[in-house]
């Protein structure tokens, strides 16, 4: 285990801390343990490390990080654990999601595939799981070549190079087409802070194959009491006719810190669901890119986060109408109380070719207390005309009227307001196709709302 | 439909009306900037060492600061050291009345179609005409003296009213505030002055038509208004700029303070020229905008009309600090060939019960690309602070772009915030109901865009509902059919 010096030893500006340690550590990474894998991959990797040399840690004055951060989090001594440590069945048994049985358990610690803990129940003609370095050398290799790193193109940020610095240690899975997955893929990201603060960082690469249709489930967990921080990049490829479902939980402790990148791109006529359910966490930053590249793409995103004490969640979105036709629907929803602060930011390009687009986009927040914070910028960027898109989006507080009606009828103040937050809620709860998930969902919400089923 | 787009891009904009050079002999400074500059203007405007002092402090602060890059526009950079600072109008000698004012320059107005003789009779409206930075007359000041009101040239007002503009100026829009803010502050040449005294509302409406003239000069006038307690005053600002082919560079700082229940319109018909089809020339619009509702009750409201420039960069702002103070946005831009426009508004909201509404219209056509970027803040104490926002963009031609970027910041519980935008394209159901009452495709189009700004274009005066409707049909000629 390697570490990085002490903050306060190299302290400069904020953000600036990490960086000349990080080169140095990876760079003895890279000398110290060679990788299997061909060469592709060191130089991909290589390339991450130069461009985080290059960008480091964005601050407040980078545009896509004006709301957020990201420095003071990272701004201390981090482990860069690899998969290693002492996590045992037991432990991953604690936050098993329900469904578990019915479901390939994936489980990532410290940001590295861990197949002794993690349970493939689909065979492998529907399921591949082998780790990045591997693909590389079959008949995956123009996949991986072709995709691997797009999302860079969107992010062009130190964080996101950081992430394609460890590549090479990621994991490719792929549907195999005309497959649909019976058993969802639940994915646990643990983080083993129980002796040292740890920062990992986990990548996969997904490719669902033609007709293919899969359920992701995500889940970021937390071990300890130390600080952890998760720099997650997944890409998705969907081909053809695939359906894809991706549900995020997000529920972890306030000293855990998370940047989320879930790059998708719609290559052929497909379509895409996502919910991203948010909780608790120290400082939530998701990344959610959709690319619409084929004519007649349909993309649903959906967002819910209700947070409560220091919990500062950031959800950017791109949309990227690439082609003709397409169709993209997008909701997020905030409820924040305390000292909590949503931050929301969703992009809409609509590019020269892509006429007939409509693209929607809406982001309503409820603010529960003074101390809260709400900053929202639903953006448009549209080069095409015979469009229809629209954005929106609303703060505010409970409705009055509908208060007094629900009071006015003996229920009182706080369960008129639970019952009035709950339906707010249940919009997006209740596009989670998968019955055990929502349910689950739906629990963790009306407890953090106060509201009884 | 194709046809249509055909005739959309076949035939272009028209040519730029008020392009023609008007021989005046300037008084002009060299080109270039120094603090020998700054002390040149400053000398010529016989300003007393406060003003000079100030001003150098601006030159100086302007010095550190670096040109910001983060509108969505692409220019050429400004050469700073190119551009002459001053350029005043020859005179002989300090007018009394209209008829003394160069025949020359009179002319230039009659063909703006502002004739100050004719606004004098007919349209009761004061005009404080400005040629390249100096301001030429001001008419009705007279009647207006009558009330308390004082309108006058800035350069007179540093003469006149030291006491009010050393208060005022840079309490709204400081010399920090952003590049061209500093710069403006360093060199503005002239602009007006408009003081309301307490409880007096004004019984015209007050303009001032700015021109660019002389080639290579910057504009940068610097407008203050101050509205006391109990006030109302409207005013009107246009500006017009001959055809060049270089770019002219345009950075004016314009500052209102409202106090108690007082109220401000401000209304502005922006046409500088735009450059020509293929984007050569035009002026560089980068404006910094602000009022300041400080007292309570109190109410600024900006209305523009924005068909002209090559860029426009600006953000005509409130800070609501009063109490139950009240800011409004109205907004009409239009961009042809290869204009660009990244505009919009902020409003702060920092008093309790403060209330903004933002109603922004963009349309493009051409090559150009159309920016909205605004900014709602609520700050922690403004409760029951409220706004609404719509910006809605209409795209003519598959050339040409449309963008929001709305900015909402709240940190209070009270607040209620709405924004709302949607970007569109006249519907071919919207066109095959007009043509099937008899309506050309070519009235049908414009009858739509008519009525899709009349929002923006209800809350214009008079005067200059009629002029921005047609300025709107002539910016968007050929494009709408």
């Amino acid at each position: 285990m390697e570490k990085v010096p002490k903050a306060d030893e190299v302290r400069g500006k904020e953000g600036e801390v990490l960086m000349s340690d990080l080169k140095s550590i990876i760079q003895t990474k890279f000398t110290n343990e060679p990788f299997s894998g061909n060469g592709a991959l060191q130089a991909f990797s290589q390339k991450g490390i130069e461009l985080f040399n290059e960008q480091g840690i964005p601050t407040s004055k980078h545009e896509e990080w004006k709301y957020t951060r990201i420095g003071s989090v990272l701004n201390k001594e981090f482990s860069y654990a690899g998969g290693a440590t002492a996590v045992t069945a037991k432990d991953v048994d604690a936050f098993r999601l329900p469904g578990n049985e019915n479901a390939n358990e994936l489980v990532f610690v410290n940001g590295i595939y861990h197949a002794e803990l993690s349970t493939i129940r689909s065979s492998a003609d529907e399921l591949v799981l082998m780790p990045l370095s591997e693909a590389v050398t079959t008949a995956y290799k123009p996949v991986i070549d072709k995709h691997l790193g797009h999302s860079a193109n969107y992010h062009t940020d130190g964080i996101n190079a950081l992430n394609n610095a460890f590549a090479y240690q990621g994991l490719f899975i792929a549907v195999k087409k005309n497959m649909a997955v019976q058993h969802p893929l639940y994915c646990y990201y643990i983080n083993d802070a129980r002796t040292v603060n740890v920062l990992s960082q986990p990548r996969t690469l997904i490719h669902v194959g033609v007709n293919a249709e899969v359920f992701l489930v995500e889940e970021e967990v937390t071990l300890g009491a130390s600080d952890s921080f998760i720099n997650r990049v997944s890409e998705i490829v969907v081909e053809e006719n695939a359906n894809v479902h991706i549900y995020k939980i997000q529920n972890e402790d306030s000293h855990s810190s998370c940047v989320k990148t879930t790059h998708v791109r719609q290559v052929g006529v497909s379509r895409v669901n996502s919910v991203t359910i948010t909780l608790n966490g120290g400082m939530i930053r998701n990344n959610l890119n959709v690319i619409l590249e084929a004519p007649g793409c349909e993309s649903n995103m959906y967002g819910l986060y209700c947070v409560k004490g220091n919990t500062h969640i950031d959800n950017h979105t791109i949309v990227d109408n690439v082609m003709p036709n397409s169709l993209s629907n997008e909701l997020y929803k905030g409820i924040i109380d305390e000292n909590a602060t949503g931050v929301f930011n969703g992009k809409i390009f609509v590019r020269k070719d892509a006429q007939k687009t409509n693209a929607y986009q809406s982001n309503k927040n409820v603010l529960l207390s003074d101390a809260a914070t709400v900053n929202t910028k639903p953006q448009l960027e549209i080069f095409a005309d015979d469009v229809k898109c629209s954005h929106g989006c609303t703060v505010g507080r409970l409705d009055e009227e509908a208060l007094f009606y629900l009071k006015a009828r003996g229920i009182g103040d706080k369960e008129a307001k639970a019952l009035l937050l709950h339906a707010f809620a249940g919009e997006i709860l209740d596009k989670i196709e998968l019955p055990s998930i929502r349910q689950y969902a739906d629990a963790i919400i009306s407890e953090r709302l106060g509201f009884e089923l | 439909m194709s046809d249509m787009l055909n005739t959309l891009e076949q035939t272009a904009l028209s040519d730029y009306k008020y392009g023609w050079v008007t021989n005046i002999e300037a008084d002009e400074a060299p080109p270039g900037l120094s603090e020998d500059i700054v002390r040149f203007i400053s000398a010529k405007k016989k300003e007393p060492e406060w003003m000079l002092e100030w001003r150098l402090k601006a030159y100086r602060q302007w010095l550190k600061m670096t040109e910001p890059e983060w509108a969505n526009v692409k220019y050429p950079k400004v050469n700073y050291q190119a551009i002459k600072y001053y350029s005043a109008p020859k005179q002989k000698k300090t007018l009394n009345s209209l008829d003394e004012v160069d025949p020359e320059l009179r002319a230039t107005f009659e063909k703006l179609g502002i004739s100050l003789d004719e606004q004098k009779r007919l349209s009761n409206v004061a005009v404080d005409a400005v040629i390249d930075s100096v301001s030429i007359a001001t008419t009705f000041k007279a009647e207006l003296a009558q009330l308390g009101i004082i309108f006058c040239s800035m350069s007179e007002a540093v003469q006149e009213h030291p006491e009010l503009i050393k208060k005022y100026l840079g309490s709204v829009v400081p010399m920090t505030d952003n590049y061209f803010a500093a710069l403006n502050s360093a060199v503005f040449s002239d602009g007006s002055f408009c003081f309301i005294p307490k409880g007096v509302k004004s019984p015209m409406e007050l303009s001032t038509y700015f021109r660019i003239n002389a080639e290579n000069t910057g504009q940068f006038e610097r407008t203050l208004i101050v509205a006391e307690e109990g006030s109302y005053v409207s005013y009107l600002e246009g500006c017009t700029a001959p055809m060049r082919d270089e770019n002219q560079l345009h950075a004016a700082v314009v500052e209102i303070v409202a106090l108690d229940n007082a109220e401000v319109k401000y209304s502005t018909v922006q046409n500088w020229y735009p450059g020509d089809k293929e984007g050569k020339g035009g002026i560089y619009n980068f404006v910094t905008k602000r009022g300041i509702c400080a007292g309570v009750n109190s109410k600024i409201s900006w209305t523009q009309v924005e068909t002209g420039s090559a860029v426009t960069w600006k953000y005509p702002s409130v800070i609501l600090k009063g109490d139950n103070s009240q800011g409004e946005f109205y907004s009409v831009a239009v961009t042809n060939n290869h204009q660009q426009a990244d505009t919009g508004t902020k409003m702060m909201h920092i008093g309790k019960n403060t209330r903004s509404r933002i109603v922004s219209k963009g349309i493009s056509a051409g090559f150009s690309q159309n920016s909205y970027r605004g900014l709602v803040q609520v700050g922690k104490n403004a409760v029951n602070a409220r706004n609404f926002s719509q910006c809605d963009s209409l795209l003519l031609g598959d050339k040409c772009g449309a963008h929001t970027f709305p900015y909402i910041e709240v940190k209070n519980s009270t607040a209620q915030v709405e924004h709302e935008a949607t970007t569109s394209k006249i519907g071919e159901d919207q066109i095959f109901y007009c043509n099937q009452r008899g309506l050309e495709t070519e009235t049908a189009v414009a009858l739509i865009i008519n009525g899709f700004a009349k929002e923006v274009m209800n809350q214009l005066p008079m005067e200059f509902a009629v002029e921005a409707q047609k300025l709107l049909a002539i910016s968007l000629e050929g494009s709408v059919g």
